[in-house]
């Protein structure tokens, strides 16, 4: 007898014959992102939330163009732009019910601007002079998150507790195409599905993650399909189709307030601007793309089926205009202020009660500051 | 009047304990982490905590560092106040940027909107055979990161009143747990633990004149055994727990060391960069004029920690600390 078969005897005996936990096709998203605009289900969608919509993106178009004025200008540090992308930043907002949180990446300003924040406290992270302007709580808007992704595990443990304490809240958190690549997106799916957290991942993918374009960044037929490996729904969207990026975040909303579970949603979409004011894009991408996704416009996209449907006429894109003129107004007007800061705030918020160690450095700071009071700044020397 | 008889408890058992009654006194204390609920965790710290409370209470997560810290990120900012446990020193590592980008510092970036009561328990330290990545000692790392404090027991009392005022602390507090002083017993009284102390007191663990070890967690009964020794020596050691590292307790550190005039920190943890350099810096800068001599560091070497069969040539003994005492210029007094 071999030593194979020996050991044979002590074979244990043969598994089970092993099932999936789960048909994986209700999952899988649709082979083309869902449209609305152009389409039949157009004439089924609610007017008014069409023109709501229209305005919000104007004002969204508007917001971005001030903002990267402001850039130039050299009242913000930073301004990374969402020109393109507004209908999935308005969008993302307008679904959330006023207990709902959003969880937003350093791109969204303008989702965070149209939750209700007010757009300098949006843009104090950006501007410099502090990090998060805004109190999360007050909108229910967590803040702006610079590192990519790490923001979505906060999401989910938020919407789990809101769970645990039984309240009727939904987190949404919005992502990039890049940060689809990170570990923290793939611990915060992972955690999402098997808690059924009621939570809805946004991504939009704008094509590149500063410069590297998509193919270098997945291999995925869709982002989107990444959702089946976790057991969650995954959707694909036309990201620039507002009413079709309303419809499909709207239903995920309403799956994961009804207990449903999270859903993954990838709109697809472009970043006409570059990444940032510092970002050189005719490095990596020709103009006759730009120019492509230019005619898929999202704003034109929206107008030319309101105005073919006859509910907007030059009265009513007029008024849009006007009231996003008026937002920028204001904004400019505020971010041309210089902004009040108090230099002992470095150590107001650091922990509850300051260490031993900081309140001697507090101590430093006042003497120091005292002593810039007496002399003036020019009396120091090592300036 | 009853007299409660007091039992000898291990470290383990008294974090339990602390576990359970933070979480009986508070519905928002949960516990979560892998293996910490059904298993009663990998060293049983947790153990009952998921059949008493509840699985939603004390939850057994997927294992993934990174996403048990950030989940409980937004379960703090829901107002519950998580208790994670990382298992291992070194397991920690893939949640240090949820840790360094938000657990540490979302109350500054929020001026004080979002503070985030997390507890980071974090069993560390060598001396139990562990295989690679089971032993290090990663207190430099945390105690690198403004935001965060970070305190370390020695003794079953501490274990109990250090992890309870973690619980409470509206800031998140790294608590490493020396893994090999979890079966330490010690006299101590469950039905009456010690009033729960502020976080940032060290505690003179021993008086003496010759000279102070400043040390902390697992080199505590090292320095006490080395402090007995001594003796022999002629030394009188005093012997100073710091039991915080952040926030750092310079008043009774230098107090003892403006008695003694002599110095050596004792830590497992890497010399280079390591927080005995930092400690030694403070006691220069602090008591120079009662200084004797230099102040040393007895720490592992600053090699990745080692394969267990050679850690105890690593880890700083009675005989090193001894040599090190030795080192401090006594021929200056005769």
């Amino acid at each position: 007898m071999t030593v194979m078969e020996q050991r044979g005897a002590y074979r244990p005996t043969p598994p089970p014959a092993w099932q999936p936990r789960m048909d994986p096709a209700p999952l899988l998203p649709d082979a083309e992102p869902y449209r609305v605009l152009g389409t039949e289900a157009a004439a089924k969608a609610d007017p008014d939330l069409l023109r709501t919509l229209y305005a919000q993106l104007v004002r969204g178009r508007r917001y971005n163009a001030q903002a990267t004025a402001l850039t130039k200008q050299g009242r913000l540090a930073v301004y990374p732009s969402t020109t393109g992308q507004e209908a999935c930043e308005v969008a993302a907002a307008m679904v959330l019910q006023e207990r709902d949180w959003l969880f937003p990446s350093y791109r969204d300003t303008l989702a965070v601007v149209a939750r209700g924040v007010d757009p300098v406290e949006a843009l104090t992270l950006l501007r410099g002079d502090w990090h998060t302007g805004y109190d999360p709580y007050e909108h229910r808007v967590a803040p702006l998150c610079t590192p990519l992704a790490t923001q979505l595990p906060h999401a989910v443990g938020l919407a789990h507790a809101a769970r645990l304490k039984g309240d009727d809240v939904v987190a949404l958190a919005m992502v990039g195409d890049g940060g689809t690549s990170e570990g923290d997106f793939h611990e915060a799916l992972n955690f999402a599905a098997v808690w059924q957290a009621p939570v809805v991942f946004l991504v939009q993918n704008n094509g590149f993650a500063i410069s590297v374009p998509l193919a270098k960044q997945t291999a995925a037929p869709s982002l989107a399909h990444k959702a089946v490996g976790y057991g969650m729904p995954g959707r694909l969207v036309d990201g620039n189709d507002a009413a079709a990026v309303h419809e499909v975040l709207s239903d995920a909303v309403r799956h994961a307030r009804a207990g449903g579970g999270p859903t993954l949603v990838e709109a697809i979409t472009y970043r006409v601007d570059a990444h940032t004011n510092a970002d050189d894009a005719t490095r990596y991408r020709g103009d006759a793309e730009v120019e492509t996704w230019r005619e898929h416009d999202p704003i034109e996209l929206l107008e030319r089926e309101l105005t073919g449907r006859g509910l907007l006429d030059e009265a009513g894109k007029q008024a849009a205009r006007d009231a996003a003129e008026a937002m920028a107004a204001e904004l400019r007007a505020h971010m041309n202020q210089d902004p009040a800061l108090d230099p002992m705030d470095l150590f107001t918020h650091v922990y509850a009660e300051p260490t031993p160690q900081l309140r001697e450095q507090r101590d430093q700071l006042r003497a120091e500051l005292a002593a810039e009071a007496e002399t003036g700044p020019e009396g120091d020397t090592h300036r | 009047m009853t007299t409660v008889a007091v039992k000898p408890a291990t470290m383990a058992q008294a974090l339990t304990r602390a576990l359970r009654d933070a979480m009986a006194a508070d519905p928002a204390v949960h516990v979560m982490g892998e293996d910490v609920g059904t298993l009663g965790g990998v060293f049983r710290v947790t153990d009952g905590l998921a059949k008493e409370f509840g699985e939603d209470r004390c939850t057994d997560t997927p294992l993934a560092e990174a996403g048990i810290l950030g989940t409980a990120v937004g379960m703090a900012m829901y107002g519950l106040r998580p208790v994670v446990e990382m298992q291992f020193d070194a397991f920690a590592y893939p949640a240090f940027e949820q840790l360094i980008s938000h657990v540490a510092r979302m109350r500054n970036r929020t001026r004080g909107k979002m503070p985030l009561p997390i507890t980071i328990r974090v069993p560390y330290g060598g001396g139990i055979g562990g295989v690679e990545h089971h032993s290090d000692s990663s207190e430099a790392y945390y105690m690198a990161t403004p935001g965060l404090h970070v305190v370390t027991p020695a003794t079953v009392a501490d274990a109990y009143g250090l992890l309870r005022a973690a619980i409470a602390s509206d800031d998140p507090v790294v608590v490493l747990e020396p893994k090999r002083l979890y079966w330490s017993k010690d006299s101590w009284n469950p039905e009456e633990p010690a009033p729960v102390e502020p976080i940032g007191r060290a505690v003179v663990r021993r008086s003496g004149r010759s000279a102070t070890l400043i040390t902390y967690g697992p080199s505590v009964p090292v320095c006490m055994e080395a402090a007995e020794a001594a003796r022999a020596e002629g030394w009188d050691l005093e012997v100073v727990d710091l039991r915080s590292l952040v926030p750092f307790d310079d008043e009774t550190v230098c107090a003892s060391v403006r008695r003694t005039g002599r110095a050596v920190v004792v830590h497992e943890s890497g010399s280079f960069g390591g927080p005995g350099g930092e400690i030694a810096a403070r006691v220069s800068e602090r008591c120079f004029h009662h200084l004797e001599a230099p102040v040393l560091r007895v720490a592992g070497f600053d090699v990745p920690y080692p394969p267990p069969m050679l850690e105890r040539h690593h880890l700083p003994g009675v005989d090193r600390i001894l040599d090190a005492v030795g080192r401090l210029q006594w021929e200056a007094e005769s």
